[in-house]
This record gives C-alpha cells, sequence and structure tokens, in this order.
C-alpha cells in the first residue's frame, strides 16, 4: 500500500508513484445518526419479538427517575416491570430498583453521556426479560444529550420536578419536543417552592402538542394510578424517526 | 457532549466509505435547529481522526437554515437556534427543516 494516498497499489512505493493535486470526491450523503438508528430498530424488533415493551425515561440528575421506579414497582407489580440503569459509575441505582421487588441490570457509561442503542442491546441479552413484560431504560441524568439517541423504546418519558423550575422546557427544548410523556415530579414540594404548574405545561405543550402529562409525588407514592394505567396501555413501538 | 459519539460515528463513516484512501477533506451538513455545537465537532474531530486514514483532513461544516411554522399566528419564520421563538413571541414552532446532520462527501486523494 502506497502510504502517501492509501490506494492499494501492492508496487507502490512512495516515491514510486506521484500524488496529483487532483482529489477524488465521494459523495456520501449519510445521516449520521443512522448507525444508532440501525440499532435502535434491531432493539425493536428484538422487544417485539418477545412481546415486550420499552421505555426510555429521561431527566435531569435528581429529578427522581429511580425513585420513580421504585414507586411504581411497588405500586404496580402486575406490569413485571424489569429495568435498565444507566449511569456514567456505580452499580447504585440497580440496587435500589432491585430492592424494590425487581429485576435490574446496570450500564456503566463512563464518560458518556448518554445511553446508545448498542450498549441497550448489550443490556437486553442480559437482562433476557420475560415474554411479554415491560422494561424501563433508565438513562443517564442529562436533559441534552439522551435526547438525539433512539435506543429502540416504545415510548419516551421526561421526568421533571418542582424543584427545578417551570422554565426548563424552553431551556431544553429538544429533549421536550422528543418525548411522548412528562411526569412530574415532587408535587408535595409544591408549597415551598416558586414553580407555576400550569406554566411548565404550558411551555411543555407549546413545544409539544401531544405531549401527556402525569403529575406524581413519588417518595409519597401519591398520583401513581394513571401514570401505571398509561404504562401498562402503550402496545405499539413507536415509529423510528 | 453527544458531539463526542456522533463524531466517533462520522470517523467510521468515513472510515468504511474511503476504501483505505487518503482524505482531505470531509464536508458535514449541520441544521441549525439540530441539538448540536459545530465548534464541539471540530474539536472532537481532530481526536477522533488521529490514526485513521481521515487523520489531518480539513473538516467543512455547512449550517443549513431553520424554517418553522408557528401553530398559533401560522407564520412560517427562519429561526437561527432551537431556542428562538417566533416573530409574534410564541415557542409553539413546528419544524420544517434545519434538524439535519449528515455527512455530505468526503474527498480522497488520487494516484497521478
Amino acid at each position: 500500500m502506497c502510504v502517501t494516498c492509501g490506494c492499494d497499489d501492492p508496487n507502490a512505493l512512495p516515491m514510486a508513484h506521484t500524488h496529483g493535486p487532483k482529489t477524488h470526491t465521494v459523495r456520501l450523503e449519510h445521516a449520521l445518526l443512522s448507525k444508532n438508528q440501525r440499532l435502535a430498530d434491531q432493539n425493536r424488533a428484538w422487544l417485539a419479538a418477545r412481546s415486550c415493551v420499552a421505555f426510555n425515561l429521561m431527566g435531569s440528575p435528581g429529578a427522581g427517575k429511580t425513585a420513580l421506579l421504585e414507586a411504581i414497582v411497588r405500586r404496580a407489580p402486575e406490569l413485571a416491570i424489569s429495568v435498565i440503569e444507566g449511569d456514567q459509575a456505580t452499580e447504585r441505582d440497580a440496587e435500589r430498583i432491585r430492592q424494590a421487588g425487581c429485576r435490574a441490570i446496570q450500564i456503566n457509561t463512563g464518560t458518556g453521556c448518554h445511553l446508545d442503542a448498542r450498549s441497550v442491546a448489550h443490556g437486553l441479552t442480559t437482562l433476557a426479560p420475560e415474554q411479554g413484560s415491560r422494561i424501563v431504560l433508565e438513562n443517564v441524568g442529562n436533559l441534552v444529550c439522551p435526547a438525539l439517541f433512539d435506543l429502540g423504546e416504545a415510548a419516551r418519558i421526561v421526568v421533571l420536578s418542582v424543584t427545578e423550575g417551570d422554565d426548563k422546557p424552553l431551556k431544553y427544548p429538544h429533549m421536550f419536543r422528543a418525548c411522548d410523556a412528562l411526569v412530574l415530579n415532587k408535587i408535595d414540594l409544591l408549597p415551598y417552592v416558586d414553580f407555576n404548574v400550569e406554566r411548565a405545561l404550558g411551555y411543555a405543550r407549546d413545544l409539544n402538542p401531544q405531549l401527556l402529562a402525569f403529575s406524581v409525588s413519588a417518595t409519597r407514592a401519591e398520583g401513581l394510578e394513571p401514570l401505571c394505567a398509561w404504562l401498562g396501555s402503550v402496545a405499539r413501538p413507536r415509529e423510528s424517526a | 457532549m453527544h458531539e463526542m459519539a456522533l463524531t466517533q460515528d462520522l470517523v467510521a463513516l468515513i472510515t468504511e466509505n474511503c476504501a483505505g484512501r487518503r482524505v482531505t477533506r470531509v464536508v458535514l451538513e449541520v441544521g441549525k435547529l439540530a441539538a448540536v455545537v459545530p465548534d464541539a465537532f471540530r474539536f472532537c474531530f481532530e481526536l477522533c481522526a488521529e490514526g485513521t486514514p481521515a487523520e489531518g483532513a480539513e473538516l467543512e461544516i455547512i449550517e443549513l437554515q431553520g424554517r418553522a411554522v408557528c401553530r398559533e399566528c401560522r407564520q412560517e419564520s427562519a429561526p437561527n437556534s432551537p431556542f428562538d421563538p417566533c416573530p409574534c413571541g410564541s415557542h409553539a414552532l413546528q419544524f420544517l427543516a434545519g434538524e439535519e446532520l449528515k455527512l455530505k462527501e468526503v474527498e480522497v486523494m488520487q494516484c497521478a
């Protein structure tokens, strides 16, 4: 191989042939997210073959994603939920979910700021969910990066807690556009914080008129019924983007 | 910093498509309403391309104009970022164009 141009002429020593000023343009028109999308579609097919439904659970660090899952698992064992936990480091969240009474595995993304379809494919194989069960993919706490990466889920959920401020949808519009449902968490703290529920939901629905909304307190186990009913009703995988 | 993951995919795509040829230029199309920062791509590209046929290649980023229609006043506008409201003040924008994220073409070296 010629070390200058990389051509595969077996006799080409660096000085044996010359390189013109001309270059060759290769048109590709290739979407950057197509690789992740292909793997996400494979995950979706893998899940469909087992009649499983997956949810991509997102939100800031501290919004209460894990606490919400603990509350759901305790409230609705009939949903037969199992969980893939995504965090940069530690097994702590998977441990919490297991103690709440369901199967959970942990993916550590290291420096990665989001789950991607490849890591979830490995996670699903390890988790080996039961036929017809529901799987929650708890993403890395982050309102930016996870919004871009399809994991093969049937629906996307963003958790927003009332301690974060009601203008979060305006600051992180991609996340609120990308989701099917918004779970407003920590509503037991509403009397103590300056958070206007109507305003937050208004901003979110401006961005995404179809967005479903549920108000809950995970730690007080309040408002979980409508959310659990919806989780049980989602049947068909969302169309790939 | 999802640009790092996306740039790793970008370099993998280039490597798959250049048949071992040395790459001199990479053209990327990024919509102004896509959730990525062009400067972050430039920063990551140099790191990710090291040791691949794209090492040292010039990265050209073409920013594509955003286009949106307002669900309230039905007016079309050209937002410069995903955070811009409609000129009427509403954030109820439906994006029509500007979310692209595409490897458009690569230029490879040729023997004379």
